[in-house]
């Protein structure tokens, strides 16, 4: 049995006959093409599939195509060509806060989505909230290193006449 | 890993998903935030026919003040409750308790109706449901019906509801200048509590007391409550509530903690969330 979907992906209408067991995260990945999002764990714990729906960063392992049925979903794809991110990335590379980069778009997306609503948190706040995004190359110095310098160079941006 | 197969059906309406549930049985489960049901089902510990999709039903949403009562409906998401002023103002215990759930993207969809009917006995909202005497309001095929937080946990992952019921909506009696208190104790951040404490002492009355990941559900400490209720927040008050919650508790082994190391951890937790009411007893 599939069912019928229509959403939003990265701007763009995408209509789809889904699975109802496969996740959002899959459906991104084998029937969009969008690798971007990646899988680790399948079960919520290391929050390398995360994505955001309707503006929302969640685990796009623990929601099911079906359920975004209607709703704007945005990849690391989207985010990336829409140049949001392109300052947080530049400094992840500039300062090696990737080593494999699985984790990447993960850690990218979550990052924005603090930076979004805080303006300039503190380290522990960005370590409270990447907690839910593992990275297996114990790179987290370098991660929290990139997004602090970022918050600070958004705001002195801000700031400028 | 993957999912096993099974159908989605969305229920519009409460009496849909009632009506659902009862033709379809134990093969059918409710959907709503997913965020412990599909863990389950990718890890297939659960491998059911048919998801039952309650996600879009209207009535169950919003957060409502009226008559001196809080209501909260069942799919509100741990991130609305976070952001909510109705309730970080009438009731901050949940505010608090929340920040300590997860992470950020998995409470944007986590539900609190989810939380309690799953009644993880490592999870935060289930013993903040106890210890603010929530009360609890279920439809199902002989029509609604509410029941006290303190009698709707009744073990391991287990309530009072029947396989055909769905939970609504949680009510909470506003309690103005109410003391109360929250702590936990887990290894990482967002990881499952070893020990958690939720506490609220309404203006005049006994305090409630609710540990949770001690034991196999959420639990009042009903004793301690009364040391404290006898001696209020006082160094003795506490020590003797301290000293009552070996009577309380039963905590249990795991690799995390031991028992004699859970409730050493569930006297300090009681130290730390009752200390800071003695200035104001």
């Amino acid at each position: 049995m599939t069912i019928p979907v229509r959403l939003i992906v990265n701007g763009e209408m995408v209509e789809a006959a889904v699975l109802p067991r496969t996740h959002l995260a899959d459906f991104l990945r084998e029937q969009l093409g969008l690798t971007g999002t990646h899988l680790g764990c399948e079960h919520g714990v290391c929050g390398a599939c995360t994505v955001r729906l309707d503006g929302a960063i969640v685990r796009g392992c623990l929601v099911l195509a079906v359920q975004a049925d209607g709703a704007a979903v945005q990849t690391i794809e989207g985010v990336s060509d829409s140049g949001e991110i392109a300052d947080l990335q530049a400094e992840f590379a500039a300062r090696n806060a990737l080593q494999c980069g699985y984790c990447t778009p993960a850690m990218l997306l979550t990052a924005q989505d603090l930076l979004r609503r805080v303006r300039v948190p503190d380290r522990a706040a960005i370590r409270e909230h990447l907690s839910g995004n593992y990275c297996r190359c114990t790179g987290y110095q370098s991660i929290v290193d990139a997004i602090e310098a970022v918050a600070i160079a958004r705001s002195q941006r801000a700031d400028a006449p | 890993m993957k999912a096993a197969a099974f159908d989605y059906l969305q229920a519009d309406s409460v009496g849909q998903a009632v009506a659902l549930l009862s033709r379809h049985g134990d093969s059918a489960k409710l959907l709503a935030g997913g965020q412990s049901l599909l863990p389950a089902l990718n890890l297939r510990l659960s491998a059911p026919a048919l998801l039952i999709d309650i996600g879009r039903i209207a009535s169950l949403r919003g957060i409502a003040v009226a008559g001196g009562v809080l209501r909260i409906g069942a799919t509100v998401t741990h991130a609305e409750l976070l952001a909510s002023p109705e309730i970080a103002s009438h009731a901050p215990l949940l505010t608090r308790a929340i920040a300590h759930v997860a992470h950020a993207a998995i409470r944007n969809r986590g539900t609190l109706g989810g939380s309690l009917a799953n009644a993880d006995p490592a999870a935060e909202l289930p013993a903040c449901a106890l210890a603010l005497g929530a009360r609890i309001l279920i439809d199902g095929p002989a029509g609604p019906r509410v029941v006290a937080a303190e009698d709707f946990f009744t073990g391991l992952f287990e309530t009072v509801m029947a396989p055909d019921e769905v939970l609504v909506a949680v009510e909470i009696d506003l309690s103005p200048d109410a003391a109360w208190g929250f702590e936990e104790l887990s290894r990482r951040s967002g990881d499952y509590a070893i020990v958690g404490l939720a506490a609220h002492r309404p203006r005049h009355g006994t305090p409630r007391l609710a540990y949770f990941a001690v034991g196999t559900s959420a639990i009042l400490a009903r004793h301690a409550a009364v040391a404290l209720a006898q001696r209020g927040a006082t160094p003795e008050g506490i020590a003797a509530a301290e000293a009552a919650l070996a009577d309380d508790l039963e905590p249990h082994d795991d690799p995390e903690a031991s028992a004699a190391m859970r409730l050493h951890l569930a006297r300090v937790l009681l130290r730390r969330v009752v200390g800071p009411w003695s200035r104001s007893a």
